[in-house]
């Protein structure tokens, strides 16, 4: 097949590779959501996960992550090589696994605590309770939310705007100490403000912190990622590259079309 | 728009009569039971009627001290609480968590056939196969018991227990599931720090619907607690809970006398008491959601 054909030339960055994706098959049921995924993703830098509505970018964050098996009857085939090592394989505790490639999901889910107890519970339930407030205030710095929050740190997560409780979302998922940040459409339920403040977050976090952005939002994905992986429905991978060639000069047509708007 | 006005407004003011009358009903039996049950206070002391130790209501004079009823319906509601509380709410964090779908269906289904069945039955069952077991098994000389009745009481609010907490875990949204998973907590760390948290409101109300079922329970424990209006100092004894009074009693009162009113009274004291566990129930729903 055509997409193959492109997929194969996936150009190896310039960097080390921390996740490295083969033949990447996943079935939800019967239905195929995504074809022969091959994806190598840089440390240390943004890749983003573009495409059309439904065209397998939250199927692939949740693959890297293994979210997918709560799901009932999905199912991963083919390797997804994190340092190395097959995390689709059963001696990987998906636990563990979670704890090193943290997510932040699309719409800000906060959990019905105060804002401290939002960010010390990946740190409660990992055991890691010695010196709980200084790490609760170091992942609050690293959000860039503390200064907004520090006086307010015992009221409820709810009572923060949306764009502060995303913030606030990824704060928990860093206080565990992830290396790996999964992010599904992060901006998309957020004001262009608040979308601003995530997306200079996303380019401070990334000096250390491997981020994965799924986005539909072409501006954001130009604006925000170093790589750029174009997928296309039917859960192929049509292009992957540096972002500045792929909008540059794509080298699938269907990719340059999807680009300009005239798709999707 | 025209043609609608008209029936909408009739329907609405339907709906509201329906509503007020009701509430009026509602209204008019509390009215009653005061009016029957607070002439006891001109022939017997309110004092002596709260905190009086026995109740001998055919003796001459009369004991009409609600005390050793009032801590027989305790001793039921508590002990089917302790009964019914773990049961219950396990049971439905295993229905709404854990169990596979078929699993969970057949489960919930007979949830619900369990509270279909009739009081009498359960007292029945309770007569023929919980007294004897309490009897041996404690060597005691009557099986009858406030254990007896706990025993039946907490298995008769399990149904109740168990569809109210599901509800309420199945209402906590996936969103707060998947996070937590996602942050590498493990399902039962979700379980107790996420989802039962979310779900608290629901389950005490849950709890306290339980309670309220014992609590009112009349025919089990009539049948199963012995009768005795002693005041229970172990759950091996038997007691004389304030409904199976009123029930066993009505029958013989003299209708206007003063063990007409008593039984009034005591239905007066249940009423308090009920109404007492539904604001607790409020209370904490109300506490639990501050934080949200
Ligand atoms: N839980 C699910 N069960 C079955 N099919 C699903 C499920 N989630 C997503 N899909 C299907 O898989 C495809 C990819 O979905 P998704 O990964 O959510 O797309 P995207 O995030 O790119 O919009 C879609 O066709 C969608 O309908
Ligand atoms: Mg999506």
């Amino acid at each position: 097949m055509m997409s193959d054909t492109a997929a194969m030339e996936t150009p190896p960055p310039m960097v080390e590779t921390i996740i490295k994706v083969e033949d990447l098959n996943f079935y939800y049921g019967s239905f195929q959501a995504l074809r022969h995924i091959p994806l190598e993703i840089p440390k240390t830098r943004v890749t983003a996960i573009i495409g059309p509505s439904g065209c397998g970018k939250s199927t692939f964050l949740k693959v890297l992550n293994r979210m997918f098996e709560i799901i009932p009857g999905a199912r991963a085939e083919g390797k997804v090589l994190f340092w190395g090592r097959n995390i689709l394989s059963r001696e990987v505790d998906p636990v563990d696994l979670r704890r090193q490639i943290g997510m932040v999901f699309q719409k800000p889910n906060p959990f019905p605590k105060s804002i401290f107890e939002n960010v010390a519970y990946g740190l409660r339930v990992n055991g890691k309770t010695s010196n709980l407030k200084e790490r609760v205030e170091w992942a609050l710095r690293r959000a860039a939310l503390w200064d907004e929050v520090k006086d307010n740190l015992h009221r409820s997560a709810f009572e923060l705007s949306g764009g502060q409780q995303q913030r606030l979302c990824i704060a928990r998922a860093l206080a565990v100490e992830p290396q790996v940040l999964l992010m599904d459409e992060p901006c998309s339920a957020l004001d262009p403000l608040a979308t601003a403040k995530i997306e200079d977050l996303i380019d401070q976090l990334k000096r250390e912190y491997t981020v994965v952005i799924v986005t539909h939002n072409m501006q954001q994905a130009a604006r925000v990622s170093d790589f750029a992986a174009v997928f296309l429905t039917g859960g192929e991978l049509v292009e992957y590259d540096e972002t500045k060639k792929i909008f540059e000069n794509p080298k699938d047509k269907r990719v340059e079309d999807y680009i300009t708007g005239k798709f999707g | 728009m025209g043609l609608r006005g008209p029936k909408e407004t009739l329907i609405r003011y339907f709906l509201f009569a329906c509503a007020v009358t009701s509430i009026v009903i509602l209204l008019l039996i509390v009215v009653f039971l005061f009016r029957e049950g607070l002439p006891l206070f001109q022939e017997y002391g309110l004092g002596e009627f709260i905190s009086g130790k026995y109740w001998y209501p055919t003796a001459e004079p009369p004991d009409f001290g609600i005390l050793p009823l009032f801590l027989g319906s305790l001793w039921v509601t508590v002990g089917a609480l302790l009964i019914a509380v773990p049961l219950g709410v396990g049971a439905a964090i295993y229905i709404a968590e854990v169990a596979p779908p078929q699993v969970r269906d057949l489960l919930k289904s007979l949830a619900e056939l369990l509270a279909g069945i009739p009081s009498v039955v359960y007292g029945f069952f309770a007569l023929v196969l919980v007294v004897p077991w309490v009897k041996d098994f404690f060597d005691l000389p009557i099986g009858k018991t406030a254990l007896a009745a706990s025993m039946i009481l907490g298995v008769m609010a399990l149904p109740t227990i168990i569809s109210v907490a599901e509800d309420a875990l199945t209402a906590v949204p996936k969103s707060f599931r998947e996070a937590s998973l996602a942050l590498g907590a493990t399902k039962w760390q979700t379980i107790r720090r996420v989802t039962v948290p979310a779900a608290l409101s629901g389950i005490s109300t849950a709890v306290i619907l339980g309670a309220g079922r014992a609590v009112g329970e009349t025919m089990t424990v009539l049948m199963v607690s012995g009768m005795s209006p002693i005041i229970p100092r172990t759950f091996l004894q038997p007691v004389r809970p304030m409904t199976a009074t009123i029930a066993a009693e009505i029958g013989e009162a003299v209708w206007g006398g003063v063990h007409y009113h008593a039984l009034f009274a005591i239905g007066i004291a249940l009423f308090l008491f009920s109404f007492a566990i539904n604001l607790i129930a409020d209370w904490i729903s109300q506490r639990y959601r501050e934080v949200e």
